[in-house]
C-alpha cells in the first residue's frame, strides 16, 4: 500500500473537499500528505483478522419518539446567513443551474 | 489578586457566606483577563456587561434570601467553540469571524443553572485542531510560565487563563489531548471526561466519535464540582449517557489504599525526555507512599494510536467541516461572486479555513476515498478495537492507567509548526484515551527548571470519580498545583 501521493492527487482530493487550493499549498500538501499517509502506512503491519471496526465508542444507544417539537424561529437560523431570503425564509445561493 | 487565587468552590462558599460578592470577583476576573490578554493573547472575547449583569443577578438573589447553584458566582472562561446564545463563536477561524451563535450549548444552560458566571471566550488551535495554539487565526497564546513557548493546544487560551489567574475555572474540548496536553503546559489541572459524559449540544464539531467538553481548574477538587454541574443526559444530544451523575467531590477522600495504578513501563519509556520520566517516576512514588500498588501492564497497541487517531479523526473532521459552505455561516468569498455554487463553496473554504484544518480536511477526504478506504479507514478502526481491547484488558489487572500528559515539557513557539508530523507526535500519551472512550486527568507534578510538567490519570468507562480521587490525594501530598507562573505573581 505504498501508493506515492502526487499532485494530481491532491488536485482531485481538493475538489471532493471543495478546496480550491492555490498553485503553493498543491505543492505543500503534496510533500506533507505523502509524509503523513507514509507514517500512518504502520497501521497495516497490524494483524487485524476478524477484528470489527470501532466506529463509535457506543456506550449506549438512545433514541426518542418521533414527536414535533419546538425548534429555533426561521430568523435566528437565518441571522448569520450572508445572503438571505428573509421574507421567504430561505438562504439564497449563487445559481446552481443554467446561465 | 487574592480574590483570584482562590478556588471555585472557596469563592462560591464565600459569596454564599456573604464575605465576597459575586460583583467583586467577576470585576476583578475580567480586569485580569483584561490585562493579561495583552501580553498572553488567551482570550477571543471578554464580556464585561453581561458577566456583571448576571453577577449583579447572583448578588441579588443572594440578598434576597433565595438558594444559590453550585457554582454561584464562579467566573468562567469558555473555550470558543461553545455557543452562547448572542455572542461570537469562533474556533478561532476566519470563516466564522463574525458567526453570532443563536442559541445556548448544553454546558452553557448548565453552568449558568449552577449560577456561574461566564466572563468571555478563549482562544484555541481553529476547530480544536493541533497542539500548540498556534493554529488560531486570531494568533498564538502564549504559556504563562514562558512567553516565548506555547500553552499547548487546542484548549490553550483555557489553560493560560487559570494558570494566569483570570479565572478559577474554564472549559476546554478534548478530542485527542486538547484539554489534557495544555493542561500539563500550563501547570492546571484539566479533565476529559468519559465519552458522553457531557453533552456536547452547541459545540462546534470535530470529530465526533472523540470530541469531549470538560473542565480546567487550579485543582481536581475543583474539577470534580465543575463535573457534577457538567455531566448529564440531553434530550439534544443523542450521545450524552444516561448514566447517574454522581456527587464527585463527595467521593474524594484522600484515600489510595490498596488502589492498583497501572505503570505501561515500555510504551512510556520511549522518547520521553529526562526531566519528564523523572517527574513521572516521583509521582508514582508519592501514590506507592500513600499505600497504592503499582502495577506493570502492557498496551501493545499503543503505539499505533497516533496513526490510527490521525486517520480516524480527519475522516471525521473532513464530514463535519462540510457544513462551512459560504451558505450558512457568516462568511462568504466575494472572488467567486458570479461563478456559480461550486466555485463559491471552494473559494469560500480556501479563504477561511487555515493551513492546518485544510490539511485535515485533505488528509480525511483522502482516507474516505474510493481505493483507499480499507487500507486506512477500515484499518484504523479495526486497530481501534485492539486499543480498546488492551485497555479493557489493563482494567481487569488495575484500577487506573497512568502515563505522562506529554513526551516533554512545553516547546517554543514556532518549534514545530513546519512539520506537521512532528507535531502530531506530541499526542502520543493522549490520544489512545479518545479512541477507547476512557476518561483521564493531567495534574501538575513537576517543573523542568521553570516549565510545568504534567502527570496522567486514566480510569475505567464513567469512572471519573476514581482518578479524581487519586488526583486529589496527590494533590494532598503534593504543591505542584499550587505553583505560579510570574505573571500571575
Amino acid at each position: 500500500m505504498a501508493a506515492e501521493l502526487t499532485r494530481a492527487d491532491v488536485e482531485r482530493i481538493a475538489t471532493l473537499a471543495h478546496l480550491e487550493l492555490t498553485d503553493e499549498e498543491k505543492d505543500l500538501f503534496t510533500a506533507q500528505l505523502a509524509g503523513i499517509l507514509h507514517y500512518a502506512e504502520q497501521v497495516q503491519q497490524v494483524d487485524t483478522t476478524g477484528v470489527p471496526p470501532m466506529a463509535h465508542v457506543g456506550a449506549e444507544r438512545t433514541e426518542r419518539d418521533d414527536e414535533p417539537r419546538p425548534s429555533m424561529p426561521t430568523a435566528d437560523a437565518l441571522a448569520n446567513a450572508p445572503d438571505a431570503a428573509l421574507d421567504a425564509g430561505l438562504f439564497r445561493v449563487p445559481r446552481v443551474i443554467g446561465g | 489578586m487574592t480574590l483570584l487565587a482562590r478556588s471555585a468552590t472557596g469563592i462560591r462558599d464565600d459569596i454564599a457566606a456573604g464575605r465576597m460578592s459575586a460583583t467583586e470577583i467577576c470585576r476583578a476576573s475580567v480586569e485580569r483577563a483584561e490585562t493579561i490578554n495583552s501580553r498572553l493573547n488567551a482570550f477571543n472575547l471578554i464580556d464585561p456587561d453581561r458577566a456583571l449583569a448576571r453577577a449583579a443577578d447572583v448578588d441579588r438573589r443572594r440578598t434576597a434570601g433565595e438558594a444559590l447553584g453550585p457554582l454561584a458566582g464562579v467566573p468562567v472562561a469558555l473555550k470558543d467553540n461553545m455557543c452562547v446564545r448572542g455572542m461570537r463563536t469562533t474556533a478561532s477561524s476566519r470563516i466564522l469571524e463574525n458567526f453570532v451563535a443563536p442559541y445556548d450549548a448544553t454546558v452553557v444552560r448548565r453552568l449558568e443553572t449552577a449560577d456561574a458566571v461566564i466572563i468571555g471566550k478563549t482562544n484555541c488551535d481553529e476547530f480544536a485542531m493541533g497542539s500548540s495554539n498556534e493554529n488560531s487565526a486570531f494568533g498564538p497564546v502564549r504559556n504563562p510560565w514562558a512567553t516565548d513557548r506555547t500553552p499547548g493546544g487546542s484548549s490553550g487560551g483555557s489553560a493560560a487563563a487559570i494558570a494566569a489567574q483570570c479565572v478559577p475555572l474554564a472549559l476546554g474540548s478534548d478530542t485527542g489531548g486538547s484539554i489534557r496536553q495544555p493542561a500539563s503546559f500550563c501547570g492546571v489541572s484539566g479533565l476529559k471526561p468519559t465519552y458522553g459524559r457531557v453533552s456536547r449540544y452547541g459545540l462546534l464539531a470535530f470529530a465526533s466519535s472523540l470530541d469531549q467538553i470538560g473542565p480546567f481548574a487550579r485543582s481536581a477538587a475543583d474539577c470534580a464540582t465543575a463535573l457534577s454541574v457538567l455531566a448529564g443526559p440531553d434530550p439534544c444530544d443523542s450521545t450524552a449517557a444516561h448514566e447517574p451523575v454522581p456527587d464527585y467531590a463527595a467521593e474524594l477522600t484522600g484515600d489510595v489504599r490498596g488502589l492498583r495504578v497501572g505503570v505501561p513501563r515500555r510504551f512510556v519509556t520511549e522518547g520521553v525526555e529526562e526531566t519528564v520520566r523523572r517527574a513521572f517516576d516521583e509521582a508514582l512514588a508519592t501514590l506507592h507512599d500513600r499505600g497504592a500498588t503499582l502495577v506493570d501492564i502492557e498496551l501493545p497497541h499503543a503505539r499505533y494510536a497516533i496513526p490510527v487517531y490521525y486517520l480516524v479523526a480527519t475522516a471525521e473532521a473532513s464530514s463535519n467541516l462540510a457544513r462551512y459552505d459560504g451558505v450558512k455561516y457568516g462568511r462568504r468569498s466575494a472572488a467567486a461572486k458570479d461563478q456559480g455554487l461550486k466555485a463559491m463553496y471552494s473559494r469560500t473554504r480556501d479563504e477561511g479555513f487555515g493551513a492546518e484544518v485544510k490539511r485535515r480536511i485533505m488528509l480525511g477526504t483522502y482516507v474516505l476515498s474510493a481505493g483507499y478506504y480499507d487500507a486506512f479507514y477500515l484499518k484504523a478502526q479495526q486497530v481501534r478495537t485492539l486499543l480498546r481491547r488492551d485497555y479493557e484488558q489493563a482494567f481487569e489487572q488495575v484500577d487506573v492507567v497512568t502515563m505522562p500528559t506529554s513526551p516533554t515539557p512545553p516547546f517554543r513557539l514556532g518549534e514545530k509548526t513546519s512539520d506537521p508530523l512532528e507535531m502530531y507526535l506530541a499526542d502520543v500519551f493522549t490520544v489512545s484515551v479518545n479512541l477507547v472512550g476512557v476518561p483521564g486527568i493531567s495534574i501538575p507534578c513537576g517543573l523542568a527548571g521553570s516549565l510545568p510538567i504534567g502527570f496522567q490519570v486514566i480510569g475505567r468507562m464513567f469512572d471519573e470519580a476514581t482518578i479524581l480521587r487519586v488526583a486529589d490525594a496527590y494533590q494532598r501530598a503534593t504543591d505542584w498545583h499550587t505553583r505560579v507562573p510570574e505573571v500571575a505573581g
